[in-house]
């Protein structure tokens, strides 16, 4: 075992050049995907929240979303978008939208009825309403849903190699095509050191998060 | 003209056949202490949310210094009116001073000004100024009411709605605060609606009482009046008209004596207890008691006015029952 990893990293010594370039080119397509699973929930999140009845119907359906394993996403992705990081991209945000939405859903449902009627009774409009009390104090529970997706992102990003999206993922097909055991670690520890990462740094964030409103358990 | 001048004010709410305040009118004049009173489910909130216009009217007026109160934008209206509900709704992500500055902000004050508010109204709720970098759950329930208090006269409204405002403290808590708030009341003189199912906090705070069952106004007069003279059966059981304890309570020893006639320099030999002319009757009757029924010197500024006996305390009480209502 020990030898394995020894040789593992005799390996990553000898293709410095290509690890690197698949871990930034990793990074990347994760963070687009975020980025864009983001900016696509959180409104829609947002939205659901101030809805009294479709609002738990439009969740529910997303939440479906989630029911889809990320390798048929990734295979239905491509007859439409043929292969390469594109298509990854694509799957990889349908994945972090629900984590996301839900997340802001339930975070500004959970602000208190008294703290949003204090703010309408004292003059705020629906927008002041929004920034200035339900996003602020949702975004503990918006921090743990991005929190959620990005470690789904970045575990599920090794899939991308399949349809030629590279990322850590080339050494774990490259390894499985060679039976090569060495070469398959040199992609899957980076991945889950990199999923670990983020879920220690956006875990810690939500927990400071949480204290500083006195939520925190 | 009256402050505040409701006209046939209706709310039925959607769903609902029965209207939850039903044509409701009335007149508030300026600087006056008006207590809603009634069970839970009677319209009192709902009408107090009518006047912010949390909640829109179905059908009626409300005109606020002779405007009405449809005129204007919700917002602008809110900025100008004083709100506190029950557990404060104090927003926990913002500092105390943050909390108090929230409709000065609003109204977009400029900084200093704001400052020097927030300094003034935690002396007026006497809250050290310390208090300022605080979140709201490091403040006891008391504190946060009383933030909550600053909060709501931070842009110095002329009108304050309060919505159960003590409803959630401790009886002991609460009393104090009641008198903060008529401590205040009578420095700042503002036009006041607060609506409580708490008879005693009604008959102490109130000017004017508003007594509401089933979406209508039953009666509407100071408390001394109502208690004297309710309305019908409904608001002598709500009040408990006839707790005789409860009408001492709104008497106080300077009405006893100023009709007595035994004023005079009376030595107290012995007597290290007192009573002061603000005191009320309730509680002098039962320090008269506690004392073995013997008559209490009344003492203002060293001054005996005159003493308080039970017969006293009797005469007190049929005499303002039956002068009432004038």
């Amino acid at each position: 075992m020990i030898s394995l990893l020894f040789e593992a990293y005799h390996y990553f010594l000898a293709n410095q050049p290509r690890f690197w370039a698949a871990t930034t080119q990793h990074l990347w397509i994760s963070s687009v995907a975020l980025a864009i699973s983001t900016v696509i929930g959180l409104p829609i999140g947002i939205w659901a929240a101030h809805q009294a009845r479709i609002g738990q119907w439009a969740i529910n359906a997303f939440g479906a979303l989630r029911l889809v394993p990320s390798l048929a996403l990734l295979f239905l992705m491509q007859p439409y978008l043929g292969i390469g990081a594109l298509p990854a991209m694509v799957a990889l945000t349908l994945l972090a939208i629900p984590p996301i939405l839900i997340a802001t859903y339930a975070g500004i449902r959970a602000v208190d009825g008294d703290v949003r009627e204090a703010a309408r009774g004292m003059g705020m409009t629906t927008a002041q309403i929004l920034w200035r009390v339900e996003l602020p104090l949702a975004l503990p529970s918006i921090v743990g849903g991005v929190r959620t997706a990005a470690v789904e992102v970045i575990a599920s990003a090794t899939l991308a190699a399949f349809i030629g999206g590279g990322g850590l993922g080339i050494f774990i097909t490259r390894g499985y095509a060679l039976f090569d055991t060495r070469i398959m670690l040199v992609g899957a520890i980076p991945v889950a050191l990199l999923a670990l990462a983020a879920e220690l740094v956006l875990g810690w964030t939500q927990r400071r998060l949480a204290s500083n409103l006195g939520t925190a358990t | 003209m009256a402050f505040i001048i409701a006209d046939r004010l209706t709310k039925t709410f959607p769903g609902e056949t029965r209207p939850a305040v039903d044509q409701v009118s009335f007149e508030i004049k300026q600087g006056e202490f008006v207590v809603l009173l009634g069970p839970s489910g009677c319209g009192k909130t709902t009408l107090l949310k009518m006047i912010n216009r949390l909640y829109e009217p179905t059908s009626g007026r409300l005109l606020i210094d002779g405007v009405d109160v449809r005129s204007m934008p919700a917002t602008a209206l809110r900025r100008r009116i004083g709100y506190v509900i029950q557990q404060t709704g104090l927003f926990p992500h913002l500092r105390v001073e943050q909390n108090i500055a929230v409709v000065p902000q609003l109204l977009r004050w400029d900084r200093a000004r704001i400052e020097a508010r927030i300094d003034e109204l935690l002396d007026l709720v006497e809250l050290p100024r310390s208090y300022r970098r605080r979140y709201p759950r490091q403040l006891s329930g008391g504190e946060q009411q009383r933030v909550g208090l600053a909060r709501a006269l931070a842009a110095d409204p002329s009108l304050m709605l309060m919505d159960e405002p003590f409803g959630a403290l401790d009886a002991i808590t609460r009393a104090r605060l009641q008198e903060e708030l008529l401590r205040i009341q009578q420095r700042l003189h503002k036009t006041i609606l607060f609506v409580t199912h708490d008879v005693d906090e009604a008959l102490r705070l109130a000017d004017r009482l508003l007594i509401m069952r089933a979406g209508r106004i039953v009666q509407f007069d100071t408390p001394l009046a109502v208690l004297a003279e309710p309305a019908d059966d409904f608001v002598r059981d709500l009040l408990g008209a006839d707790d005789v304890l409860r009408r001492l309570s709104l008497l106080t020893v300077a009405d006893a004596l100023a009709s007595d006639g035994m004023n005079g320099d009376h030595t107290a030999h012995g007597i290290q207890e007192t009573l002061n002319p603000g005191d009320n009757l309730r509680e002098a009757l039962i320090r008269v008691l506690r004392s073995g029924g013997r008559p209490l010197p009344v003492v203002e500024n060293g001054r005996q006015l005159g003493r308080i006996s039970p017969d006293i305390i009797a005469s007190a009480l049929t005499r303002k029952t039956h002068a009432l209502p004038d």
